[in-house]
Formats: C-alpha cells, structure tokens, sequence
C-alpha cells in the first residue's frame, strides 16, 4: 500500500538537455537471442569437430574412395544382381507404403486434429493429445518399425502401423494449428445461430482446412516416401530401401546402388513437380 | 418456388454424390495398397498390441541400469554431432543461397545450377548417403555426420533461398539506388531482416536431424541408433527401453528449446 502523504509529490522537472541512455540495439531481446543462440552452436560445433575425426584416421585416402564410388553412382549405374522390372516393382512397393500410410495416417489424424483443436475442444483434452502426440513424434519412425516387426513379424504389417504411428502424430500437429488458424468469431457467430458441432465442423471448419490439409498431406508423403526407404533399410522391411541396403553393404556393388538411386530420384522429381505446381495453384 | 426446392435438392444431391465418390476412390485405393503390399487391416486393430508389448518388455529394469552410461554418453555425442552437422551445413547453404537466390544472383546460371545441386542432395536417400560414407569413412562418428551434413545441405540450400526470393526485390533495388555495394546489400539490408527467418530454419533442422540421427546411427553402426540395434538384436530390452526413453527426452528437450528460443524472436 501506498501511503497517503507519498502519493501526493509534486512532479519534478526533468533537466533539459541531452539524456543519456543505453542505446536500443543492446536492448534488442531478438539480436541478443540469435547472437547467444549462434555463439552457443558455434562453440558445440567448434567443440565436437576436432574430436569426431578417429585417430589414425587417413582422410585423404578417405576422400579419393569416397570421391571413387561417387563416380560408380553416378556415371556407372548398371545392374548385376537385379533385373530392371524386379526393381520397378520394389520401387512400386514403397510408393505404394508411402500412400497407404499416409491414407490412414491423414483420415486418423483429421479426427485427432478436431479432438485437438483450441477452437472445439476443452483445453484439457488439447494438452492431452498434443503432448502424447508429442511423445509419439520424438520416439523415431525407424524404431517404431523394429519395435512392431517383433509383435507382427516382420513385413507389411509392421512397416504400415510402424510409419502410420508417426504420420498421425504429425498430421494432428499440423491439421490441428491449420483449425486453430481460423478465427473464433465464425465459430461463435454459428454457435449463436444454434448451430451442431457437426454443422460447425462440416460447415466452417472443413471448407477453411481443405488447402492446408492438402499440402500438409501432400508434404507427409514426400517424408513417408522417405522414410519408407529407410525403414526398409534399416529394419529389413522390404521395398527398394531393402535392395539399397543389400547391393550396398553385402555385395558392395555400388554401380547396382548408382541405378535405384536414379530410380529414387527420378520418382523425387516428379514429385517435386507436383508440389510447384500445388504451390503455384496456392499462389493464384 | 418450386424449382427453387428442386435446385436446392440438386445441389444437395449432386454433393453427396461428390463426396460418396471420394470416399469409395479412397477406399478402393485403400484396398489396392493393401493388397499390394501384402498388408492385413486387422493389424491396424492390434496396435494395443504393440503398446502393451512395449509397456511389458520396454519397463527398464533392474539390470538395466548398468547401461545408464553408455547410454547417456552415446546420446550427447548423437546431439552433438546432429547440431555440429547442421551448423556447418547452415553456413555452407546460407553462402550458396545468397549467390543462387533469383533475386541476388550474379547470373541465372548459377542459380540453376545451385537449385538442382540442392535438389539432388535433398532426394538422394539418406540410406544411400549413409551407405556410401560407410564404405569410404568406415564406423565412426564422421560417418554420420557427413550423412546428415549433406542431406542438411540440401534442404536448408533451398529453404534459404526461398526465404532470401521472399524477401523481394524492392528493398535491393531501393539500397543498390543508395550507392551500397553488393556486399553491403547483404550484410547491412538482408541479412539482419531474415536473420529470424532462417534462426527458425536451423532450429527446425536440428530438431529433425536428432531424430535422424538415431537412423544414421542405425545404418552407420555410431551413436544412440547403434547402442539401441545392439540392445534389441541381443534381446536386452529393458536397456533397449532405456534408449528409447532417453530419446524421448533428447527430442522432446531440444523441441521445448527450440520453441522457447522461437518465442524471444517473435
């Protein structure tokens, strides 16, 4: 409490003049946050370089190998062990794990997103969802993989609920931030009007989602496509990543691996296409 | 008013009938992958399965405890060297961005030139990355980081340059019509105005490369990923659940930072 005789002060004049204060630059919290963030990225990264390279360790001999194999990849590519079909259908197979997880991953995470949403949902059930989505996201898909190749055997099975697991975890993050992006008067306006959840959801909520949800789809099946590589790879799930892995690290035939990597890329382009051309759509 | 109903009834009618089409695509698109791939749907119902198999074996245990500290040593060497790959790579894609950028470029070649090289970085799998550095750097930490360094590259090359292009031509033009050089254009006019930008892009990239890391670690046999397939071939679950967890708080610790960090940029 303010005492009654203190709050009556007469105001004195400030001097006139020059007044000196700090200036604004070193008060700025945005030039000190990214100064303190880089210092602290360049000391780790100072730090870990010098001890990641082992000792007796040739790197110039490492280089020219790795420089040599670079050149088999690439201006080599040539099949041995595999025929040119066998390989499009492996191909195939991994596209075709990509899409269905993430068909499932998207139709799964649509109905999380609108349980998570800050605009339908009680703020209990939002943290909740989020955070055990949150747990699902940091746990990587690969060990998702390896953990379901035990309970399923390995295979499709696995492979799909193993990379659907983390699909969904991610989708309802980003389908959910898109829902909470439109603006709470709509939802208020309608709920006055004596409209349904249902209404609110088929009538507000979906017409507004529809362009984010497809790129951020969209953006899930470039990352599935990768991933389902990669598991295959890693976790013997089959599909191209699973050849990959073979002519890489049992036959050590790197022109066989110069050819699925074209493959692959190949794929990725027309992929990258697709999305200029949903970027450029967006734009118009 | 009568036709007014008919119309109504129509249009109704002619939605349904549009969205009765896209559930049965769907679901006959469903039903072909599945098919393709071998995989049964009643899986998709055991999913309790999994996670009761996880809560069961997963429980680190008594024994478990022995490998506390290989795994925490495994785990902060799988950090570091996900950041230092990503520094690295940002510093390489920020000076690759600013000559490639369509806006800054000193010729539109290069610019071509850059985004494909990126392009090609970015799409070649990191399985192959992983693969080819093993052969030629064997089983080591620089295995993994060059894996990541690359795939990195490639990303933040063409996130980089997207924020750069975003950015506009008109402040350039404004500053250059001041008399400033080329290089002032980009330390004094750019630079400062995307720092924010491209501090949101490395934070991401760290945060992803974390959890990729635990992969390459997988494939090039370094780091957490390595000490997890170890524990899991060998049937020592409970060490297995141990890696798993510390994973989680390594990923979900660096996602509160990196979200703090965003929060004083804002």
């Amino acid at each position: 409490m303010i005492k009654p005789e203190n709050q009556i002060s007469i105001p004195t004049q400030l001097p006139s003049g020059p007044r000196l204060s700090i200036p604004l630059r070193f008060r700025d919290r945005r030039r000190v946050t990214i100064l303190l963030t880089l210092a602290v990225l360049g000391y780790i990264t100072l730090m870990t370089l010098p001890t990641m390279i082992p000792s007796h360790f040739k790197l110039t001999e490492a280089l020219m190998s790795f420089a040599e194999n670079i050149k088999i990849m690439f201006l080599q590519p040539r099949l041995v062990n595999t025929t040119f079909i066998s390989l499009l259908g492996v191909l195939g197979q991994s596209i075709l794990l990509a899409f269905l997880t993430t068909l499932i991953g998207s139709v799964l995470a649509f109905f999380f997103a609108l349980a998570s949403t800050r605009r339908l949902a009680p703020t209990s059930l939002v943290l909740g969802i989020q955070s055990f989505m949150a747990v699902i996201r940091a746990i990587p898909t690969v060990l998702w993989v390896l953990i379901y190749s035990v309970v399923f055997g390995l295979g499709a099975n696995a492979a799909v609920v193993g990379i659907t697991f983390h699909s969904v975890a991610y989708l309802t993050k980003v389908y959910a931030d898109s829902m909470d992006e439109l603006s709470p008067e709509i939802i208020e306006t309608m709920q006055a009007m004596g409209l349904k959840k249902s209404a609110i959801i088929r009538q507000a909520i979906i017409p507004n989602l529809i362009p984010s949800y497809l790129s951020w789809t969209f953006i899930r099946f470039e990352i599935n496509f990768a991933d389902a590589i990669a598991v295959g790879a890693a976790a013997g799930a089959g599909g191209i990543g699973y050849q990959l892995f073979m002519s890489s690290s049992f036959y050590f035939n790197f022109h066989e691996v110069g050819v699925m990597v074209y493959m692959i890329l190949a794929f990725a382009l027309v992929l990258e296409i697709i999305s200029y051309r949903l970027r450029a759509v967006k734009h118009q | 008013m009568n036709s007014n109903v008919e119309e109504m009834n129509d249009f109704f009618t002619k939605k349904r009938f549009k969205l009765t089409l896209l559930i049965v695509i769907l679901g006959a698109a469903y039903i072909g992958a599945s098919m393709g791939l071998g995989f049964q749907s009643h899986s998709l119902l055991n999913i309790q399965d999994g996670i009761a198999w996880l809560i069961q074996n997963f429980i680190p245990n008594e024994a478990s405890k022995g490998y506390w500290h290989e795994i925490v040593q495994q785990l902060l060497r799988t950090f570091l060297v996900a950041v230092a790959a990503t520094s690295c790579a940002a510093v390489i894609s920020l000076f690759l961005a600013v000559i490639g950028a369509k806006t800054l470029t000193p010729a539109i070649t290069i610019s071509w030139v850059i985004r494909g090289f990126s392009s090609l970085l970015r799409n070649i799998p990191i399985v192959a990355w992983a693969m080819i550095l093993l052969f030629s750097f064997k089983q080591n930490d620089l295995t993994g980081f060059l894996a990541l360094f690359f795939m990195t590259l490639g990303f933040l090359t063409r996130a980089f340059m997207e924020t750069i292009e975003d950015f506009g031509t008109e402040k350039i033009q404004a500053l250059q019509a001041t008399g400033a050089t080329y290089l002032q254009v980009i330390f004094q006019g750019l630079l400062p105005e995307i720092a924010v930008a491209l501090m949101s892009w490395i934070l991401y990239m760290i945060e992803n490369n974390v959890r990729d890391a635990t992969l390459v670690g997988l494939l090039t046999g370094t780091g957490v990923g390595f000490i997890f397939n170890l524990y899991f071939k060998s049937l020592r679950y409970g060490a297995a659940g141990l890696v798993v967890l510390s994973v989680i708080i390594l990923v979900v610790t660096v996602e509160l930072i990196s979200n703090l960090i965003g929060r004083l940029l804002s």
